[in-house]
């Protein structure tokens, strides 16, 4: 990609409603983030992959959702827990994961590592270490393209912990009063580290956090793929039109620790289980298009192989990848 | 087919591990997400999950069996045959599965026991072996219980009981009024807690890790630093900002800074950085009884470390005072924090080869005990400063330049600094032992400055 903000073209300004191999499209991104994570799970379990590893199994209708009701050109922007966003995206699970290993074929040449992690190519701008920082530069942004006028919507993650941060209603207030065309999503997987929502929140539904500065919000059912969807098209439709920034709150769950080092006593094993039983966004998906017809289970396990196949090719091109060279201690400090 | 489940690694510095339970026996149907067993880490019990989906053949460790290394084979797994081996990828010959820790693994065993000797510790005193993590809690504990108006403040504090496990059993003590769970929001906690230090409070606020802080560096520099001045002397702030500072493993470039020169710099605040858990606690609790704010740098690695702390009802050191913990002739190396390890590793090996090294531990970085290193310079004639962070501006520059203003002509050689290098914390295994400073770095510099 050239210009890496070209969106008008032919005069689409929305993401086409999805048909059925949209539909499969989503399942296949989402199983690929489910399976990648499982998979660098096990990779950091071995000591392979070190320091903080932030796992995104749960939250996949998130991102899957989202990405897909895009336009080229948009940009996303989150935090550290962000392998899923950089999948969804169309980053090489290779280049992600031999990221995550520290490898030169990874896409920070291994500087980076699991939380800081950018592709220019997929506009992906990270991987954000500091808790809130990437709001206002998604605002940043989108203030460029605005500047710009090329027609392009930046996408900003934030957790729902992170929503806490002043700079986040410092962001809020200067998208509004610019009319910049930022969606901001806040990723509500009810938990900061070890505090959960209720303990850390004097309002807890992140929708209505831009109301005192008119910014317009939704609460989304973020553990179903298409209500994702069909909420970020509309959100993307009215942020592109000019209308100023808008708020999604995605209610969603991340079922492993916060970092693979959390114990997790904050919560009771049989509330993790039963969310897993009861909404989980890959098997209710799943379920969706059988019973519509879609797909068989048997497609559904063949997807599956499929994913693994590409998922332990990115681990063994992973563990196999040279480390950077030494020299690259000293590159891309300053151009 | 059959595939081997390992014992996995679950926080940055396991190497080994106790299997506390499993949740799964042989002939148990598995799925990934299952949990297979509990597993007792360096600082929690972890539930360890299934990857692969299959059926569990035999046990391979029984559970309650302690020490089971990184990587040991567990369980069997029995697969679906045919399928692409899940499991295969990992077993590959792993180039860095090697311990994580590698470069911090060093930390140093022998610890010359005038490191431990406080002067005002009575002969005699009892000598209780203590983790740095322990003593900073009791410390915080000792002086909460002797004053109602010190509480602590900061992100997971209280519940969680610290995310590094500092705060550790005072939620229970002192209840939620004192030990209190913020939001993540450092500026505006940082600025409340020196706001309650106007109004005669005594917080303690504890940063998850120095990086965060920067998020509240203002309120700590303009606020909390200068308001004493400003106001003429009428109004200050007895705060302690605190929390683990400098290079973690493998955390990269915003989660692996040393701030400690950044606030050496401001006047109207302490900075202390202590290694050894004596000091630790000696100090904190100065720390908390000082009238001023006081920047108290904690080193994550060293936290698990455990070195003898005197048994007294009340162990306070002062503020601003280095202590020599090795005598020598030949050449001073200064340090702080995590340098200490590695000045303390690089006598030993300077003494193979015949140099006496004098060893100073600077524990507080402001106000700096210059009379302490100027003494020994005057003694030794060379000077190696060594620390994690940045060359440019560091503590190691101040040191250099006070030692040539004081002691320009008792030096045989230009004081020699060894430093983190001048670059951000890179992630990669190979270029973060790069970035970092070596034994090998600080033996090489004192045989520069002795011309050998
Ligand atoms: C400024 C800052 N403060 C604290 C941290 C430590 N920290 C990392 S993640 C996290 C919790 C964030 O929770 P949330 O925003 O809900 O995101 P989630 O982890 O749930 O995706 C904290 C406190 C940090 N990285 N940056
Ligand atoms: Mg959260």
């Amino acid at each position: 990609m050239s210009d890496p903000s070209v969106v008008e073209g032919d005069g689409v300004s929305t993401a086409p409603a999805p048909n059925s191999t949209t539909l499969k499209k989503f399942y296949h991104d989402m199983l690929l983030i489910r399976r990648f994570e499982e998979k660098a799970g096990q990779l950091y379990g071995m000591g392979l992959i070190g320091g903080f590893c932030h796992l995104y199994i749960g939250q996949e209708a998130v991102v899957v959702g989202m990405q897909n009701a895009l336009l080229p050109g948009d940009q996303v922007i989150t935090a550290y827990r962000d392998h899923g966003h950089m999948l969804a995206t169309g980053m090489d699970p290779k280049g992600v994961m031999s990221e995550l290993t520290g490898r030169a074929a990874g896409y920070s040449k291994g500087k980076g590592g699991s939380m800081h992690m950018f592709s220019a190519e997929k506009n992906f701008f990270g991987g954000h270490g500091i808790v809130g920082a990437q709001v206002p530069l998604g605002t940043g942004l989108a203030f460029a393209n605005k500047y710009k006028e090329n027609g392009a919507v930046t996408l900003a993650y934030m957790g729902e912990g992170a929503a806490n941060q002043g700079q986040v209603y410092e962001s809020f207030n200067m998208a509004e009063l610019w009319h910049l065309p930022v969606l901001y999503i806040v990723e509500n997987n009810r938990y900061a580290m070890g505090t959960s929502v209720e303990r850390s929140s004097a309002q807890p539904d992140f929708y209505k956090r831009g109301q005192s500065f008119n910014v317009p919000g939704e609460s989304v059912d973020g553990m179903d793929v298409e209500a994702v969807f069909e909420a970020g098209r509309k959100a993307l439709e009215f942020v592109r039109g000019g209308n100023g920034p808008m708020i999604l709150e995605m209610k969603t769950y991340r079922y492993r620790g916060h970092s693979m080092s959390d114990p997790a006593k904050y919560r009771t094993r049989d509330e993790v289980q039963s969310i897993r039983d009861r909404k989980d966004p890959i098997d209710q998906f799943g379920k969706k298009l059988v019973d519509r017809d879609l797909v068989t289970e048997a497609d559904l396990k063949a997807v599956d192989k499929e994913i693994r196949l590409i998922v332990n090719e990115a681990a063994e091109f992973a563990i196999e990848a040279p480390e950077p060279d030494a020299s690259e201690l000293y590159t891309d400090v300053l151009a | 087919m059959s595939t081997q489940i390992l014992m996995p690694a679950l926080s940055p510095t396991m190497e080994e591990g106790k299997l506390a339970k499993w949740l799964v026996k042989e002939g148990d149907e598995v799925h990934s997400g299952d949990i297979l067993a509990e597993i007792e880490t360096d600082k929690a019990t972890m539930e360890f999950e299934a990857v692969d989906e299959g059926r569990i053949g035999k046990l391979l460790v029984a559970e309650g069996t302690e020490g089971v290394k990184v990587n040991a084979p567990i369980a069997e797994l029995i697969t679906e045959g045919g399928e692409a081996q899940p499991v295969a990828a990992v077993s590959a010959p792993a180039p860095v599965a090697a311990p994580k820790q590698e470069v911090k693994a060093t930390a140093p065993t022998p610890v010359a026991t005038a490191a431990l000797i406080e002067p005002s510790v009575p002969d005699g005193t009892e000598m209780v072996s203590t983790t740095v993590r322990e003593a900073l809690r009791d410390a915080m504990a000792e002086e909460m219980r002797r004053d109602p108006d010190v509480f602590l403040i900061g992100e997971e504090v209280a519940q969680y009981q610290g995310a590094y496990k500092v705060s550790q059993g005072l939620l229970d003590e002192f209840g939620a009024k004192r030990v209190i769970d913020t939001p993540i929001t450092e500026h505006g906690f940082a600025g409340l807690g020196i706001g309650a230090g106007f109004a005669g409070l005594k917080p303690i606020v504890e940063f998850m890790t120095w990086n965060f802080a920067m998020q509240a560096i203002d309120q700590i520099i303009n606020s909390a630093a200068k308001t004493r001045y400003m106001s003429g002397g009428q109004m200050h702030c007895p705060i302690v900002f605190r929390g683990p500072n400098g290079p973690a493993s493998r955390v990269a470039a915003q989660h692996s800074q040393d701030y400690s020169s950044w606030y050496a710099h401001v006047p109207g605040l302490k900075v202390i950085a202590p290694y050894f858990a004596a000091d630790a606690k000696g100090l904190l609790k100065a720390a908390i009884r000082d009238p001023n704010p006081v920047i108290f740098l904690e080193n994550e690695i060293v936290y698990g470390k455990s070195f003898p702390v005197p048994k007294l009802d009340d162990f306070v050191l002062p503020i601003g005072k280095a202590r020599v913990i090795r005598p020598g002739k030949d050449v001073t190396l200064v340090s702080y924090s995590m340098g200490v390890a590695l000045v303390l590793e690089a006598a030993e090996e300077l003494a193979k080869e015949g140099i006496d090294a004098e060893l100073i531990d600077l524990r507080t970085l402001r106000p700096l005990d210059t009379d302490t290193v100027i003494e020994s310079v005057k003694k030794t004639n060379r000077i190696v400063t060594v620390e994690q962070g940045w060359p440019v501006a560091s503590i190691g520059s101040e040191i250099a330049a006070q030692v040539v203003e004081k002691a320009f002509d008792y030096l045989d050689a230009p004081p020699a600094r060894v430093n983190g290098k001048d670059v951000p914390m890179p992630y990669a295994h190979n270029l973060e032992k790069l970035a970092l400073p070596t034994v090998e770095d600080v033996v090489a510099a004192a045989k520069a400055v002795l011309y050998r």
